[in-house]
């Protein structure tokens, strides 16, 4: 579900209808397939999802489950571990989302200039998007592998010294699964990126260029401009899908070492599949949601009051 | 600018790109190097790039570990229907949001977006509550319901992108010449459609095909369970010696989404270009 919404913005374009006629029946009988399994499957169990984190509710329970207020969020309130692992979730999500766009900025602005390579880059941009996260952790795994590692014996090679525990090792874990979660999430970014360039009329660089206007000059004139509603709309769903993120980490470490890397996620995850608190864990769904809302409206809001961007 | 400096520019952007090419390359190439490496060289201190005596033990010793095959049967079963149902389902709602602006199509499109932000776990545990009373908790149709739902945001959002592409000319020159409604979205509007759809339905394939989270919750026994959940059971016994077999089955489970992705990729570009602009 990563790609497709990249560049998603609210669709209302669409011309008027016909007339009011013409969408009646017929239009409930187009609809109804795709709505029904959506409201029973998707609407209503995010309001029943909500719901539970008012609940004691827990699995494999036979005395029925019982309305208890705010009490899960008060609780959460003091629990310590959760909110630790949502500083995590913070720093994991900023730390993958800033440097992604950074990097598959640089990246878009070289695949729209005229190089030889283009293609080359096109092809391999391929298989971080198209993999199944699973296979990007293992594939890390062996990478960050102490002792049978490329990445180790890359820099004994250059004589950096011994290598190290990447994973496992308290102050290098997170660093560590942040490229990879930066490396696994690129594609999708330049891709969105190159389709705001390629969006950029030509002429508006060229007339920049006769007047005189450097590379930087012509970039912060004409194509940050251009590219700029794609830019906020991606890094927005960047922010929110890093902060969901699960299967990666799970792969990477697990939420190990001590904790270090475990992402809300993982945390609500365990919480709620083994030890079978899902009132719990569902109270933990409602807070990420919350603050998340919280963040990115006022992300959201700096950045378009921001006017010209300055 | 002169000569000098616009040639030096552009040495500069190659040697950029090649940076770029190799960040993206290399953890691949070394998955497919490990995978094949006999296991001496795995406990080797001093890996290379190369394999010394490449060998297929690898393969061979990850299908004896694990039940692959079920778990790759089980991974195209969910995934095909997933990817037919969505798409099927999707294609006539896309329509009407793409044409008429309605007050459904507008709360569709609020919920396309809105349906991104939220945490899987607010929709896993009242899912599996609903499964469970189904008894369709470690079931691949328990699990197909999930993804066609779960596919079902960018499977609308790409086909309404694709359908606003078709002409509405065509559709009224259709009406004209007497064609009903629905006279004309079979036969005017669907097979210019059909490539678009397509798409669509390999990109449900695959993001089904590499889903891990649903699977990881709903599927309890290993003979029920897709690829990627099957891979992480190679997980368990962190040996050097079972790295061979990890990176064989990684390997395998990577290609087919790799393939077909490869197949779709202009389209879906393409696809997620026509969305944006046409804002």
């Amino acid at each position: 579900m990563t790609l497709a919404s990249a560049t998603v913005r609210s669709g209302r374009d669409g011309p008027p209808g016909k007339g009011a006629a013409d969408r009646g029946a017929g239009t409930w009988f187009l609809v109804l397939p795709a709505l029904i399994p959506i409201l029973v499957l998707s609407v209503g169990p995010l309001l029943y999802g909500i719901a539970l984190a008012f609940t004691d509710a827990q699995s494999g329970r036979t005395r029925a489950t019982q309305w208890i207020g705010t009490l899960n969020f008060r609780d959460l309130l003091h629990d310590g571990l959760f909110w630790e692992s949502f500083r995590i979730g913070l720093v994991w999500a900023v730390g993958v989302t800033v440097p992604q766009f950074v990097l598959a900025l640089g990246l878009a602005l070289l695949l729209n200039e005229n190089l030889r390579m283009r293609w080359l880059a096109r092809a391999l941009a391929i298989i971080p998007w198209a993999m199944p996260e699973v296979v990007v952790g293992i594939m890390w795994r062996l990478v960050y592998n102490p002792d049978a590692g490329i990445l180790n014996e890359t820099i004994r090679d250059l004589g950096l010294g011994d290598g190290r525990d990447w994973l496992t090792g308290l102050a290098t874990a997170l660093p560590a699964v942040i490229l990879v979660g930066v490396w696994s999430g690129m594609p999708q970014t330049t891709v969105a990126l190159l389709a705001g360039l390629q969006n950029t009329p030509h002429e508006l660089h060229e007339a920049a260029a006769l007047d005189g206007a450097g590379a930087w000059r012509r970039f912060r004139t004409v194509t940050w401009p251009a590219i700029r509603p794609v830019a906020l709309s991606i890094t927005a769903l960047n922010f929110i899908w890093n902060f969901n993120s699960f299967a990666l980490v799970y792969v990477l470490t697990n939420g190990g070492p001590g904790g270090r890397t475990r992402l809300p996620m993982l945390f609500a995850y365990e919480e709620a599949f083994r030890y079978g608190q899902f009132g719990y864990a569902a109270a933990m769904g409602c807070v990420m949601v919350a603050v998340i809302s919280v963040i990115l409206a006022v992300y959201l809001a700096g950045r378009l009051r921001g006017g010209d961007d300055r | 600018m002169s000569m000098r400096t616009r040639r030096s520019v552009r040495a500069g952007q190659y040697v950029a790109l090649l940076c770029y090419l190799i960040f993206l390359a290399f953890p691949f190439l070394w998955l497919i190097s490990t995978a094949f490496k006999p296991a001496p060289e795995l406990g080797s201190l001093h890996p290379t790039w190369i394999p010394q005596h490449p060998t297929l033990d690898n393969f061979r010793q990850a299908f004896d570990e694990q039940p692959l095959l079920r778990a790759a049967a089980n991974s195209l079963i969910a995934a095909l229907s997933a990817g037919l149902i969505a798409v099927l389902i999707a294609t006539p709602m896309a329509y009407v949001m793409a044409r008429h602006r309605t007050r459904l199509s507008t709360a569709a499109t609020g919920w396309v977006v809105v349906s991104q932000a939220f945490p899987f776990v607010l929709l896993i545990i009242p899912l599996f509550l609903v499964l469970k009373n189904l008894h369709l908790i470690n079931t691949l149709w328990g699990l197909v319901l999930v993804y066609v739902v779960w596919a079902l945001p960018f499977a609308l959002w790409m086909l309404v992108g694709y359908v606003r592409a078709v002409p509405r000319e065509l559709e009224e020159a259709a009406a004209v010449d007497g064609a009903g409604r629905l006279r004309t979205l079979v036969s005017v509007t669907a097979p210019l459609l059909a490539p678009g759809i397509v798409a669509t339905a390999l990109f449900a394939f695959i993001t089904a095909w590499n889903e891990f989270f649903f699977a990881l919750v709903l599927l309890k026994t290993p003979e029920k369970q897709t690829l990627p959940v099957v891979l992480t059971h190679f997980l368990g016994a962190e040996g050097a010696s079972d790295l061979g077999p990890l990176a064989a089955a990684a390997f395998l489970a990577t290609l087919p989404s790799l393939v077909l992705f490869a197949v779709i990729q202009r389209r879906i570009t393409g696809g997620m270009l026509a969305g944006a602009v046409k804002n």
